[in-house]
């Protein structure tokens, strides 16, 4: 099977900062990449390069068949693919969850209002948050509204989801809540890719981790590189971690 | 209320009926013409959007009464037959547009930027994601100043009077110039303008409180 992300030789830099110098790896089908590292490594930004949220100066980012540095590249197709979610949630405040979720089943699938509904459910209740249909985000926990940022996602059937660092503002009891979801999704074979802190839960769901240091790849491998790095870089990362 | 007869009160009160209008007018025109430019502000191509900021910072830069003198007395001069109602409503809306294209402006850029991130990301395009994202909640920031502005817009008709155009404050003048009575003339105006701005000013703020209460 042919990857389902390959990232070759990426170069980007903010201005005279760069920020990705020669990154490549590969995400195969139904496996789930976890991204490690310090902040300000480029691990986020190689994330949104992936659903071109970001331009590249250099290199080729290949993702669910779009070639994202083919100049007719088709944006609204790629984002169809890709389900991508924050880590400050970004919700629709002005929605309600089931609202939130149906919104790009409706406007761009053009899914009739029962199926919408359907769907709004069946995706909400994979969540664990079937009774949270006619809530607002303002009325709901971070976790329940991380939980509902998934939910809108999965709404598409992406091939492929992103998650950038999506714990970061939650507490460990809800950081735990949104880390279940994920798990799911990952034995039902979703293909992903996490940027995260959260160590234990890599080695736990990860078939692949990379390791992103000064704005490049340091190290990567099975979760086991976890246990064992090669690289001192990621010794000291991992130590500093525990 | 001895002092006025019965059709001079009348023909005050069709004055304030002009105000009304007017102000309508001048809010619809200028509601148009704004919206246009904060969209251009916010999402036009550079050129587009300089060009956009000079004309805002031209007519803020301008009295308004410089402005319906162009149109009333300008606009003839190009060959164009206007009669004051029409030069009025064409004066005010354009500099009521460049008040309301910068208070909407600002509305559109007070959401945050990852709310269209986010709907980008969920495939939605730039149309569905202004209406359905970024308006909706750009509104809600929008209506107190908004709303706060049409006490401008009221009271600011009067200067419609210096073309020839009767409402409120030229229809009291003509009674003036008959009564010689200008206390009890131009306080009733005044009291009228009163009765229409107050209002606006009170909803404004209750809203504005609606906003900060119910901030979601």
């Amino acid at each position: 099977m042919s990857p389902i992300v390959e990232v070759e030789a990426v170069c980007k830099r903010f201005g005279t900062v760069p920020v990705l110098e020669g990154v490549s790896f590969q995400v195969q089908p139904g496996s789930v990449v976890a991204i490690i590292g310090r902040s300000g490594s480029g691990k986020s930004t190689a994330l949104r390069c992936i659903d071109r949220l970001e331009t590249i100066d250099a290199g080729r980012i290949r993702v669910c068949g779009h070639d994202l540095t083919a100049p007719k590249v088709d944006v609204d197709r790629l984002h169809r693919d890709v389900g991508i979610v924050f880590q400050s949630y970004n919700l629709f405040p002005h929605l309600t969850a089931e609202e939130n979720v149906m919104l790009a089943p409706r406007l761009v699938l053009k899914l009739p209002r029962a199926e919408q509904r359907e769907l709004a459910a069946r995706v909400l209740s994979q969540v664990g948050l079937a009774d949270k249909a006619q809530s607002y985000p303002s009325q709901l926990s971070g976790g329940q509204q991380q939980r509902v940022a998934i939910a809108r996602s999965l709404a598409m059937t992406p091939q492929l989801m992103l998650f950038d660092e999506i714990t970061s503002a939650l507490d460990p009891e809800l950081t735990g809540e949104v880390l279940k979801v994920i798990e799911g999704l990952a034995r039902n074979g979703m293909s992903m890719i996490l940027v995260t802190h959260e160590m234990a839960f890599a080695r736990k769901v990860a078939d692949h981790v990379i390791f992103m240091h000064r704005s490049k790849v340091w190290e990567e491998g099975p979760a086991a590189v976890l246990d064992a790095p090669r690289t001192e870089e990621l010794r000291q990362f991992l130590g500093n971690g525990l | 209320m001895t002092v006025l007869t019965h059709q001079q009160l009348l023909f005050l009160l069709r004055g304030f009926g002009w105000t009304i209008v007017l102000s309508l007018l001048a809010f619809a025109g200028g509601g148009v013409l704004g919206f246009v430019l904060a969209l251009t502000r916010v999402y036009a191509a550079r050129p587009l959007r300089t060009l956009a900021m000079l004309y805002i910072k031209l007519i803020q830069g301008t009295p308004l009464l410089i402005l319906l003198f162009l149109t009333y007395f300008g606009l003839p001069a190009l060959g164009l037959i206007v009669d004051p109602l029409v030069a009025a409503a064409f004066g005010l809306s354009v500099y009521v547009s460049a008040y309301l294209g910068e208070i909407w402006r600002g509305s559109l850029e007070a959401v945050p930027r990852t709310q269209e991130e986010a709907a980008l990301c969920l495939a939605l395009n730039w149309r569905q994601r202004l209406a359905h994202v970024i308006l909706p909640q750009a509104v809600k920031i929008a209506t107190p100043p908004t709303v706060g502005f049409m006490v401008q817009i009221v009271k600011n008709t009067s200067l419609a009077s210096a073309i020839g155009f009767v409402e409120m404050v030229r229809a009291g003048q003509m009674i003036n110039n008959a009564t010689f009575r200008p206390f009890i003339v131009f306080v009733l105006i005044a009291a009228l303008y009163f009765a229409l701005c107050y209002p606006l000013s009170v909803w404004s703020r209750r809203l504005e409180r609606q906003f900060d209460v119910a901030h979601r």
